[in-house]
């Protein structure tokens, strides 16, 4: 039996490749990832050789959980199916979530519009056309309690994709949650509430950002005690990714902000054991399959370390990283749009590999609009093949051993530190957003992707190979004018029925709360049951704390 | 003659840039003086730079669905302030039942997910028109 010793791939290379070589060449001079990583074409044992199998991967539900938090992987519970789904009024989106549910989804997402996001009323100016289009317009608590109505908050987990405004939209969820009965002490869901990705990505910041983190410290606190198995943060890499990053920038920033956290909160007098269980992840599910897997594995045993580790964290659960994946929305295409099915069934089968706790995976329709339901139900359906008949839930983490998974995993993790070390150097994730950082990595590497695009070295199938002349349009989901038109019909008889005064105070409550150090959720939860709105609310504090204005980094 | 003069712009609420600073970087790598102008742009802040600026493009950046809001009152400032032979094009998601309307309305280029930065670099270049 060849050991590792004389398995030599040198000798391999001399004796058999070389001769094949010059036969034939390979297809290109070289083979990188989509993030630009070069990949080699053979990994043998001398790949793995310094990597030790206790001590870095260990079996799954075993420090540091390289193969997966759960002993019992998907044989004990598969992934949260977690559409994300809004558009227009809270009626018609109750309606596709009753759908959703109605076809197997086994956890409800909030995609909110963009007036919601950015904390404007839909008659702000800066709201007009945008109105319900790119997420489910909700104003005050009266929208919230509409979007669930029918639908017991007892009964199913839900996340909401909100950043700045998200401590108000909580708190319409957590009322809406005690009118219908159900106790804040076992309901159980996410909000997005990542405002460091916002200043680096997507940009839906509103205030600054040292504010910004104390009213995330905030929720941590408050939910420490009152709303303990919600995920009070979902640290995100999905959009760090989506804005150009490589998997290696995505896999850094997303945990160095995760890190940066956890910092703020000990700050903030929080025990770590205290607030770190109810911190999540969530992270891209791009095209290139292995540097997927690889990114998920290196972030689970990073962030292990990290907090046994530097944070002195004591309970597994404030060790175990755990994670929702989307398929990469910045991947589909518009031309020839049934590609698009087979680039998310990939991207999904990706993210399971890597033992993801929660998926979306996109529809086909998504380059164009948002989806139609048929779109959406595919795209679920692509979750539920995967579940059940391709037999990867079979097992836990199926490509750990592998020579080349394994490797890459390292490699993940040792990029991602010297990361860490340059962040730290600056003196941390904030001070490395304000000198624009991330961004400019972030610049750089979208750049670079669209000029290998441009050169083909990147191939996206259909549009700069393969391109069909005549590609068949697609019906699509087109939002008019008519949510807005209602949104601002019931804005303004809100405004006549509810008791403007009660309004008033609590929004004079809640700035003067912003002026000290008080925790602002008991607050907010006053100003949210008087019907004040996410616009009234978020300028209460806009009074307190301005606006952010980022110096844009090209 | 005188450098292309080029202000990229994301008006309305939406965040995502990545489309808007590629093109900007593309079109300086081609030799074109370019403003960008950041996020959260209203129209009269955007006809009102591309005065200052002295534009000879526009560049609007718009993946939200607020272009059928957004584009009649640009081009409506645009011709109140004399701004009329300015090139307006238009990145992002647009639904094909909109494009005419747009046309009609002025807005020259339309540039839709996968076309590739050398084609709106040779559109601007065929296009536009340095205003002296």
């Amino acid at each position: 039996m060849k050991t590792v010793a004389d398995a030599g791939k040198e000798r391999w290379q001399v004796e058999t490749l070389e001769p094949a070589l010059k036969k034939a060449p390979e297809r290109a001079a070289s083979f990188t990832t989509i993030s630009g990583r070069p990949i080699e074409r053979l990994y043998t044992p001398e790949d793995v050789e310094g990597i030790d199998y206790d001590r870095d991967i260990n079996n799954p539900g075993a420090f540091p959980y390289t193969r997966g938090i759960h002993p019992t992987g998907y044989r004990g519970k598969l992934w949260t199916m977690r559409q994300f789904a809004g558009f227009g009024t809270p009626e018609e989106t109750n309606e596709r979530y009753k759908a959703l549910l109605g076809a197997g989804s086994t956890g409800l997402s909030v995609a909110f519009d963009l007036p919601t996001l950015m904390g404007r009323d839909p008659d702000h100016e800066l709201s007009l056309g945008e109105t319900g289009k790119c997420g489910v317009n909700v104003t005050s608590l009266a929208d919230m309690e509409t979007l669930f109505d029918g639908i017991r908050l007892a009964d199913i987990t839900t996340s909401m994709t909100i950043n700045s405004p998200a401590a108000m939209i909580f708190a319409m969820y957590l009322v809406v949650a005690e009118k219908q009965g159900a106790d804040w002490k076992t309901i159980s869901g996410t909000i997005q509430n990542d405002i460091l990705k916002e200043f680096i990505a997507q940009k839906e910041y509103i205030f600054p950002p040292r504010p910004s983190m104390r009213i995330i410290t905030d929720i941590f606190a408050f939910c420490a005690t009152e709303v303990p198995k919600w995920n009070t943060i979902s640290v995100s890499g999905y959009h760090i990714r989506e804005a150009g990053a490589t998997a290696l920038q995505e896999l850094a920033f997303t945990l160095r902000d995760g890190l940066e956290y956890v910092h703020w909160g000990v700050e903030a007098g929080l025990d770590v054991d205290a607030f770190v269980p109810q911190i999540s992840f969530f992270f891209n599910a791009h095209s290139d399959f292995f540097e997927e897997i690889a990114k998920y594995r290196a972030a689970r045993k990073i962030w292990a370390e990290a907090m046994r580790g530097q944070f002195g964290a004591r309970n597994e659960r404030s060790w175990k990283l755990r994670f929702h994946s989307q398929t990469a929305g910045v991947s589909l295409t518009a031309q020839q749009p049934y590609n698009n099915v087979v680039r998310t069934a990939l991207q999904a089968l990706s993210a399971v590999l890597g033992g993801t706790n929660s998926l979306h995976t996109n529809s086909l329709d998504e380059a164009l609009a948002l989806p139609t339901a048929e779109a959406a139900t595919l795209a679920l359906r692509t979750q539920q093949i995967i579940a059940h008949e391709s037999g990867v839930a079979n097992l836990v983490d199926p490509l750990g051993g592998s020579y080349f998974v394994e490797k890459l995993t390292k490699d993940m993790e040792d990029g991602t530190l010297a990361y860490f070390e340059a962040i730290d150097r600056m003196g941390g994730m904030v001070s490395a957003i304000e000198r624009g950082f991330p961004q400019q990595e972030i610049a750089e590497s979208s750049y670079r992707f669209q000029q290998a695009f441009e050169r083909k070295e990147k191939i996206m199938v259909g549009v700069n190979a393969f391109v069909q002349a005549n590609d068949s349009p697609i019906g699509i989901l087109y939002i008019d004018e008519s949510a807005a038109e209602i949104q601002l019909a019931k804005l303004e008889s809100l405004r006549k029925t509810r008791d403007n005064d009660a309004v008033q105070r609590s929004l004079e409550r809640l700035g003067a709360a912003a002026r000290t150090t008080e925790n602002l959720m008991p607050r907010i939860l006053d100003a949210v049951r008087t019907y004040a709105t996410v616009g009234e609310m978020c300028d209460a504090l806009r009074d307190v704390w301005g606006e952010y204005e980022e110096v844009p980094i090209i | 003659m005188r450098k292309l003069r080029v202000v990229i712009a994301k008006p309305g609420l939406d965040g995502h840039d990545r489309g808007a600073k590629v093109i900007a970087r593309a079109l300086r790598d081609a030799g074109m003086e370019v403003i960008y102008t950041g996020l959260r742009q209203t129209p009269e802040m955007i006809a009102s730079t591309a005065l200052q600026e002295d534009a000879d493009v526009i560049g609007l950046s718009i993946l939200s669905g607020a272009h059928n809001h957004i584009a009649p009152r640009l081009m409506d400032l645009l011709k109140a302030r004399g701004l009329d032979d300015v090139l307006v094009v238009i990145g992002g998601i647009i639904p094909d039942v909109d494009i005419p309307k747009l046309k009609e309305m002025g807005i020259k280029g339309i540039f839709l997910p996968g076309t590739p930065m050398q084609q709106i670099v040779d559109f601007i270049e065929q296009n536009a028109r340095a205003r002296v």
